[in-house]
């Protein structure tokens, strides 16, 4: 076969790729870059089974097409709230197939050595690759093994407790074992040992308890991340399948997997910074897991928290000239959006002008809102980002809170004890009448009470996002 | 009660106290209604119409000051009036007890109640009954008709086929409610209107009007209207010096100036100085709307309309009001009766002057044989004290040279700091590593500095799809499983078996959900 049009192929997918993150830019440019992505990933599978993948062909495309038809259900059975649960659980995928597809970079690895010169000739496939290698480049794939498997398996059980944690399977509160971060150094160390040891022998064994200790600093480690966080872990380990994927591609020297892996995994730091950002928060600070405890002495609250029926609500409503919503995970958890849409519609058609403002880290995934009010068919052009919006409030004269807490908390401005001081907020308290949706008097997943619910202008509209709305809608003439 | 209202006697003053309109309303309230002949017939309400209201209409002012236990006008009572004022009677007009203290006096002494109209408070309760401010809306919105009618070009820009014609320029002293209306007036005819006011805090309710606020460089602790009641106060002689500065420099600019300030019981301040005139142009008009204390610009002549050498007109006029007198009467009777609602709370025609409620109480000047001027000051304050904040200081276009080139050398620090340490450590790979791997480690580079640049160009709202597309393009860790999957080793097989079939799973679905969410955005 010729591996010159495998190469090119390559080349070719590889600009695709780039194409499509790139077109992901805008609205509708982004349309046309999926196909990109599709057209690119077929590309390269078909050039790969016609070129160095060419053994067992029948067996693969049966495999591809088996796997093909579970993630077309998965993708068109998925509700859009659960977005951030089917990333976490693809994420996780791809990780166990790094730690597989290193296992076996390492078996043949040492079948090769094994061989002597005339079958090394005979070696088909990547076996042939590995026979051309001399010692110092062995010496480097194993190093490259390692990495891609150490990687993979962190990816694969910090994404499965990710996904656990968002589909409520698993105690979204951050909890750790006794021990805390020095179990998670114990475990890094035992890599670190286990390297050394795997780069001088190319034994199993070390191989083995690094990837026991991989699986549980995986596990630990978004253990210790609560729920809140989620977007930066999602987009974390976003970024460590992509980095796995480079790893692996540098131990089967296939550029292809190298360009797509490091694109996958600056495309996830980058998402990870932008969040972290969002919260003011260090990145390593969100990894640590949790909120520090507060600096000092905590501004007291005074005042109380004022209730409001919906007829209240539909009144001020009926007023308004101009409304913003802000939504939060609230809303995702009580599927609310269709019932906000419903509302946005009733209001536009009366000429109010109605936003939404959406801030970086609301709900558990990057992007999350405008994807569940893209799908409730709220157009986009009227979901604005917190830096477009954040100036409008004051002339704003109902600003309606659904499910959001910690993003419209005026305590990260007011006092510098709070645990969120100097995070960006949306000050959403500077409206004339502001509307909070939630279900009880609680206070946010960060646990600190928000001085906005007993502001003066603030009304409780207490109960389920979804029923409240829903008892409003009518109301609405 | 009888409320009466006389004919003005003032000359030239056309307005009226009592409108029918009003009148139906006071009857409303239990009281009686009496008119002076003729009355509201400069106004433009004629004796018919105040009885077929119900209003009785009586022949001379002597009579109507006999027959009517509350006296409702507009002027300041003169000498002949304040005669027929009598012990027990109560009389509601505008009163200036600062100049006209002796009468003050003399109305006490009498024995008689009176509710000097601009002393109403100025808090919200009582804006229904502020006829300053209704005056003043009146006044604003005359003084740049006034100003048009004396102005030989349009106000606003026109390209015509006859020659192009540039818009007027207008620029209004003092936002207060006389300035916004002549603000208000100014943009709707079209005119560029800028607007100037001692009190930083009316900026935003001059841009509201579609006005531009003219900013002085100065620095100074600004003084706050909420202490004296929404009015502008004394400014200092350094404030002074920055302001007469900017109004040197838009002199020649404007072609219309409005001038409205004025301080409570004080003379007005000269804003306008003969220079400035000197340097508008030929044609331009100055609107004083401060005439009557002495004027801003102290040219002016009261009550008269003055051309100076270099052609510029000064009007003086105090009678705004006066001359759209229909109007200026319906809402000064509205206000009338707004008191008079205020005094009569049971609207069983019995007047209660309750001394006790801040708006009567402090509009009263003289009640129960006792002058009762000056009020104690109001127990609520008029505005919520305004919240001090550091205006955004405007930089001068070489601060902001400056923190752009400052912003430059930054960021090329920063980059070459960064590039020179990215290209020693691959520098230093280079020097360990085989050329088979530095291969690779270029192409790796590469990619990962092209993620960096396209990434950042992805839109915030697009997040989702991207991580979804990323995830499935991740799974191009298929290639590796699908060239081992040849192997000859039963484990290798099975396992590459294994990740192509989850690579499958992870690339369809990553995809499809991707497509299926962008179909989901669109525009309105």
């Amino acid at each position: 076969m010729d591996f010159g049009f495998t190469t090119a192929a390559y080349v070719v997918a590889a600009i695709l790729f780039i194409l499509s993150l790139g077109g992901l830019s805008g609205q509708e440019s982004a349309k046309r870059a999926v196909w990109y992505g599709i057209a690119g990933m077929a590309l390269a599978v078909a050039a790969t089974l016609i070129g160095p993948g060419a053994g067992l062909w029948l067996l693969s495309l049966i495999l591809i097409a088996a796997g093909g038809a579970i993630g077309y259900q998965l993708a068109t059975k998925v509700q859009m709230t659960q977005m951030p649960e089917l990333v976490a659980a693809m994420h996780s995928l791809v990780g166990l197939a790094a730690v597989f597809v290193g296992f076996n970079a390492h078996i043949e690895m040492g079948n090769v050595m094994a061989m002597d010169d005339a079958a090394k000739k005979a070696a088909e496939g990547f076996a042939a690759l590995l026979a051309k290698k001399d010692s110092v480049e062995i010496a480097i794939l194993r190093v490259e093994v390692f990495l891609g498997i150490f990687i993979g398996a962190v990816t694969f059980t910090g994404s499965v407790i990710a996904y656990g944690k968002l589909a409520g399977r698993v105690d979204s509160a951050a909890t750790k074992l006794p021990g805390g971060h020095m179990l998670n150094a114990a475990a890094a160390a035992i890599s670190v040992l286990c390297l050394i040891w795997y780069f001088n022998t190319g034994g199993f064994m070390p191989m083995f308890f690094m990837t026991l200790a991989a699986l549980f600093i995986g596990y630990h480690l978004i253990m210790g991340i609560g729920g809140a966080d989620m977007p930066v872990v999602v987009s974390m380990l976003n970024s460590y399948s992509g980095w796995a994927a480079a790893a692996i591609g540098f131990s089967l020297g296939n550029d292809l997997l190298i360009v797509v892996g490091a694109l996958v995994g600056s495309s996830g730091a980058i998402l990870s910074y932008i969040m972290c950002k969002a919260m003011n928060r260090s990145f390593i600070s969100v990894i640590l897991g949790g909120f520090g405890g507060p600096a000092g002495e905590q501004m007291a609250v005074e005042g109380e928290q004022i209730a409001i029926e919906a007829e209240g609500v539909a009144a001020a409503l009926n007023d308004a000239d101009s409304v913003i919503i802000i939504p939060g995970y609230g809303m995702a958890v009580a599927q609310a959006q269709g019932a906000v849409s419903e509302l946005v519609k009733k209001l536009r058609a009366k000429g109010k002008n109605v936003r939404f403002a959406i801030h970086p880290v609301a709900g558990r995934l990057p992007g999350h809102m405008n994807v569940l009010l893209a799908e409730a068919k709220v157009p986009y052009d009227i979901v604005m980002e917190m830096d477009e919006i954040n100036d409008d409030f004051p002339d704003t004269d109902v600003a309606i809170v659904i499910g959001s807490n910690d993003i419209v908390n005026p305590a990260a401005q007011d006092d510098p004890n709070s645990p969120i001081a100097g995070m960006p907020v949306l000050e959403c308290w500077k409206a004339k009448t502001v509307f909070v949706s939630k279900r009880g008097q609680g206070t946010g997943y960060s646990g600190i009470e928000n001085p906005l619910f007993f502001k003066d202008n603030t009304r409780m509209f207490y109960g389920d996002a979804k029923a409240s709305l829903d008892k409003l809608l009518p109301m609405i003439d | 009660m009888k409320i009466g209202t006389p004919k003005e006697i003032f000359e030239g003053e056309n307005r009226v106290a009592m409108t029918p309109d009003s009148a139906l309303q006071l009857q409303k309230l239990g009281h009686e209604c009496v008119i002076e002949t003729g009355a509201g017939a400069a106004a433009g309400f004629d004796d018919a119409a105040y009885k077929a209201a119900g209003v009785e209409v009586v022949k001379t002012a002597a009579a109507l000051w006999k027959a009517a236990d509350v006296v409702a006008k507009v002027r300041v009572p003169d000498a002949a009036e304040m005669k027929r004022l009598r012990d027990g009677q109560t009389l509601i007009s505008f009163f200036s007890p600062v100049a006209d203290e002796a009468k003050m006096q003399q109305a006490a002494d009498k024995g008689a109640t009176v509710v000097a109209m601009e002393m109403i408070p100025r808090i919200s309760r009582a804006q229904k009954m502020d006829a300053l401010s209704s005056m003043a809306n009146i006044a604003g919105y005359r003084a740049v008709i006034e100003a048009g009618n004396n102005f030989g070009r349009f106000f606003t820009g026109q390209i015509t086929a006859a020659g192009k014609v540039p818009p007027a320029k207008v620029l209004v002293v003092g936002a207060g409610v006389a300035g916004l209306a002549a603000i208000g007036t100014s943009t709707s005819l079209g005119a560029i209107t800028l607007a100037f006011d001692v009190r930083p805090e009316v900026a935003e309710q001059v841009e509201s009007m579609g006005a531009e606020f003219v900013y002085l460089d100065f620095e100074e602790e600004q003084q706050d209207g909420a202490a004296t009641g929404g009015y502008a106060a004394v400014s200092s002689p350094e404030f002074r010096e920055a302001q007469l500065a900017k109004f040197r420099e838009l002199a020649p600019e404007v072609d219309i100036v409005i001038t409205t300030a004025l301080i409570p019981n004080r003379e007005a301040p000269e804003l306008w100085t003969e220079d400035m005139v000197a340097a508008m142009k030929p044609g331009s008009v100055i609107i004083d709307l401060a005439a009557e204390k002495g004027g801003n610009c102290k040219q002016t002549v009261m009550d008269e309309k003055i051309v100076t050498d270099n052609g510029v007109t000064i009007i003086g006029y105090t009678d705004f009001p006066s001359r759209m007198a229909t109007q200026a009467s319906t809402l000064y009777a509205t206000n009338i009766r707004h008191l008079l609602t205020d005094l009569t709370p049971e609207k069983d025609g019995v007047i209660n002057h309750n001394m006790e409620d801040d708006v009567i109480r402090g509009a009263t000047i003289a009640h129960g044989k006792a002058v009762t001027f000056p009020p104690p000051p109001p127990k609520v304050a008029a505005i919520a004290a305004q919240k001090k904040k550091p205006a955004a200081k405007e930089l001068t276009p070489e601060e902001k040279r400056a923190a752009e080139v400052a912003a430059f050398k930054q960021q090329t620090k920063n980059q070459v700091t960064l590039l020179a340490i990215g290209g020693a450590l691959l520098l230093a790979v280079g020097l360990v590593a085989p050329a088979s791997f530095m291969q690779h480690f270029i192409v790796f580079v590469l990619a990962v500095f092209v993620g960096f640049q396209v990434i950042w160009g992805v839109a915030h709202s697009l997040h989702t799809p991207l991580m979804a597309v990323t995830n499935a393009i991740s799974s191009i860790i298929i290639l590796g499983a699908l060239m081992q999957i040849g192997s000859s080793s039963f484990l290798v097989i099975i396992l590459a078996a294994l990740s192509v079939f989850m690579c499958g799973i992870n690339i369809f679905g990553g995809f499809l959900v991707t497509r299926r969410m962008l179909a989901m955005f669109q525009k309105s």
